[in-house]
């Protein structure tokens, strides 16, 4: 790690929300720099919500979240400068060609013009989006919107990319695709924080792995871990999953804590 | 037990949902909600009825015999109402090509889809019919109580008028979906729904300047030379009339000939609707339109990125431009009154103050709701690094930017004919749609921009604030070309209505 970095790139300490009942309760994780952390969880574990208040998209009931040393609460417009969020729902405007929305993203985030163009272009080459550069996004697929929308997440080069399902609705060759870019990022020393339910994905791509269950971290750690922390028996990634949940599950309604590592 | 797939079976599950539909658009899913909407109606027809008793009673004598002023004045009115249903009528099949909905799931049984579609424009009847004879109700009551019992034989014209506008809407849909293809039928069918809403109020209008040079339609439908040239009163076009003045042979006539034409639309159009609405589905499928050379995104600032985003976005898309320019047909007449003026052959300017103070309220409500609640990238937007602030303002900027671009030259030929009035009209084109603006912010909510027609459910109080507010500071407007100091009592009272709207908006609270 360069001096004078933080090695986190991410700190949630004690995060609570809270709708008609907790949806993330006294969440603690660390995500370092350049890691690739994956956060697993069966729906309703408040996997979403805790990346929604990472990017500042919801406000906590509770505790802090700090972003390459900075606090993303007391200083939002800050830490978005250096983070990128992209959920499962493309944020694309219909009416915008690829291009033009590369441009209008970059402009949101201040990049110069001539810095902009290049990396548009770039990204569109990168992505397989030549073709349909000039194309309104509105006669799009959903995996060609998807990867417009993670160009446009990619063309601010943010230090700490957050990604909410990217691969729901891409097709094999696309999911590949977005993998290999997101590992190319993290490889040039980005930080990636992603949930999905695509346990293969987890477990060929994360550093990583967070189990949420009931807005709690019900265990964590590299792959290996998570199998000893489920016990023997668990061969595939899926049932360790699955043992980790039912844990999980037991835990929180007793109020405990996660396994350790 | 109804037999599943029967036109009886489709009817009762359109009514389940139509009326489920109505519920809650009346409670919000609340029920005490439900009886305040409930009072507030009851409030709202007592006024009406009010309204219209001090509208007609000075009017004429309505026991006397009709005369052909009498003739003309309800052959015209009834003209106009026919217009503005025909309109909706055309608004309500291209809704029923386009929305999906359950049609999906319907076209895809094995139950005809025939007897649906001859449910729903049944439906379509219904509905229009519901809507006009609760509009029409307190003038045709007061005209009963001042003129007697026969005047209730309005109910039934309006009814037939009904019946007609659904008929010649669905084969006129049809007509344009045989034509045109189903892509452009959807924005020329809107185009042609409010041209057809506005253009008996428009073409009146320029009549109106024309020959006696005001804006008024009631004084060109009582104007001598219309009179005049009129027919004489037992021609036969006004059997209509006759109809509604409570002529029993002319009632059964109207009634018996909407009837036949609703039933012949149902009987010949609604097999063709099933293959159009299976057309209209893939309208979203086809393929995007390609631009050769992008627009230029290379802003300065944020904030430009997000001005020159919203101006892309509306020009880009037809119908919503449509939409909210639609409004601005209405403004036709007092241009052309104002060019009249130009080249001397007329006065009254001041009539265009708050015509012009209106439109720019209900213009910058529009946008203002396509910029605020219509965004189609929210988190993208809040996960930018730009303050909340900078967007509300770059949005707003916006908003002017468009109203400027309508208004302006307007304002440019005002002032070259009198620079008072364009200096007023300046300030309340400001103030009204500042305040529009800000009534939209208050009511914020996320929504899809393509529902920006059904925008007016998602907020009563916020639909009602505005137009309140455009109204109110019109009306400051005509009283500041008179006195300026008067015009601070009205003014005070748009003040009152936006702090109210204020109090009640769900941001704040």
């Amino acid at each position: 790690m360069t001096q004078g970095f933080p090695e986190f790139a991410l700190e949630i300490h004690d995060l609570t929300k809270s709708f008609e009942r907790p949806a993330v309760d006294g969440l603690s994780l660390r995500v370092r720099a350049g890691e690739f952390y994956t956060l697993l969880g069966p729906n309703g574990a408040g996997k979403t919500t805790t990346l929604r208040m990472t990017t500042g998209l919801l406000k906590p009931d509770r505790g802090s979240i700090t972003a390459f040393g900075i606090d993303v609460l007391a200083d939002p417009v800050a830490a978005k400068q250096i983070m990128a969020w992209l959920s499962d729902e493309p944020m694309i405007y219909d009416r915008l060609t690829p291009l033009e929305y590369l441009h209008f993203v970059a402009g949101l985030w201040g990049v110069d013009n001539d810095t902009a163009d290049a990396r548009a272009r770039d990204l569109i080459g990168w992505l397989g989006l030549a073709a349909y550069a000039q194309e309104r996004c509105e006669g799009l697929s959903k995996g060609t919107r998807q990867k417009v929308a993670l160009a446009g997440a990619l063309v601010h080069e943010p230090r700490l990319i957050i990604l909410d399902e990217p691969f729901t609705g891409l097709d094999a060759a696309s999911a590949r695709l977005v993998k290999n870019v997101l590992r190319e990022r993290v490889a040039d020393g980005c930080s990636v924080i992603m949930t999905t339910h695509i346990l293969e994905v987890a477990e060929r791509m994360a550093d990583r792995i967070g189990v949420m269950c009931g807005g709690r971290l019900a265990a964590e750690g590299t792959l290996d871990d998570l199998r000893r922390q489920a016990g023997a028996g668990h061969a595939t990634l899926e049932d360790t999953f699955l043992a980790l949940v039912e844990t999980g599950s037991r835990l929180t309604d007793s109020g405990r804590g996660p396994i350790a590592a | 037990m109804i037999k599943a797939g029967t036109v009886a079976w489709f009817a009762q599950h359109e009514t389940r949902l139509a009326w489920r539909d109505w519920a809650w658009l009346l409670s919000g899913g609340r029920r005490r909600r439900g009886y305040a909407v409930m009072l507030g109606l009851a409030v709202f027809v007592v006024f009406m009825h009010g309204f219209a008793y001090l509208t007609l009673a000075p009017s004429a004598d309505f026991t006397a015999p009709p005369d052909k002023r009498l003739l003309v004045s309800i052959g015209g009115t009834l003209l106009l109402y026919w217009s503005l249903m025909l309109s909706q009528a055309m608004e309500a099949v291209t809704r029923a090509f386009y929305a999906r909905g359950d049609l999906d799931l319907i076209l895809s049984s094995s139950a005809s889809a025939g007897r649906l579609f001859a449910v729903r424009i049944g439906a379509m009847a219904v509905g229009i019919a519901g809507m006009s004879l609760g509009l029409a109700a307190p003038a045709i009551n007061v005209l009963a109580w001042l003129g007697g019992a026969h005047w209730l034989a309005a109910y039934g014209v309006v009814l037939a008028l009904a019946m007609a506008s659904v008929a010649i809407s669905v084969m006129l849909t049809i007509g344009l979906f045989r034509s045109i293809g189903p892509k452009r039928t959807r924005l020329v069918a809107q185009i042609v729904a409010a041209v057809i809403g506005a253009s008996f109020v428009i073409g009146v209008q320029l009549v109106a300047i024309l020959s006696v040079g005001t804006l008024s339609r009631a004084i060109l439908f009582q104007s001598q030379p219309i009179i005049d040239r009129a027919p004489d009163v037992d021609s036969l076009w006004w059997l209509p009339v006759d109809a509604a003045i409570g002529g029993g042979l002319a009632l059964i006539i109207v009634l018996a000939a909407g009837a036949f034409v609703l039933a012949g639309a149902i009987r010949f159009c609604a097999p063709r609707f099933a293959e159009l609405a299976l057309a209209a589905g893939g309208v979203a499928q086809s393929s995007a339109r390609r631009h050769r050379r992008a627009i230029s995104f290379h802003p300065k600032s944020p904030g430009q990125a997000l001005r020159r985003k919203e101006w892309v976005l509306l020009w880009r898309d037809p119908w919503l431009m449509s939409q909210s320019l639609m409004q601005l047909l209405y403004l036709l007449p007092p241009f052309f009154l104002l060019a009249r003026m130009f080249y001397g052959e007329g006065s009254g300017a001041a009539l265009l103050v708050p015509v012009l103070i209106m439109a720019a309220g209900q213009l910058a409500g529009g946008l203002a709701w396509l910029a605020i609640s219509g965004e189609d990238a929210p988190d993208l937007i809040a996960s930018a690094p730009v303050t909340a602030a900078r967007v509300w303002r770059a949005k707003a900027e916006a908003v002017a930017g468009g109203i400027a671009i309508v208004f302006g030259p307007i304002l440019f030929v005002l002032a070259i004919v009198d620079p008072r009035l364009s200096i007023l009209t300046l300030c309340g084109i400001t103030i009204a749609g500042s305040a529009a603006t800000l009534i939209q912010f208050w009511f914020r909510a996320q929504v899809k921009r393509s529902l920006f027609r059904r925008r007016h459910v998602s907020s009563r109080i916020a639909t009602f604030a505005e137009a309140l507010s455009s109204i109110i500071w019109a009306g400051a407007g005509a009283v500041a070309v008179v006195s300026l100091s008067f015009a601070i009592i009205p003014g005070a009272v748009a003040l009152l209505v936006l702090g109210l709207a204020w109090m009640f908006s769900p941001k704040r609270q």
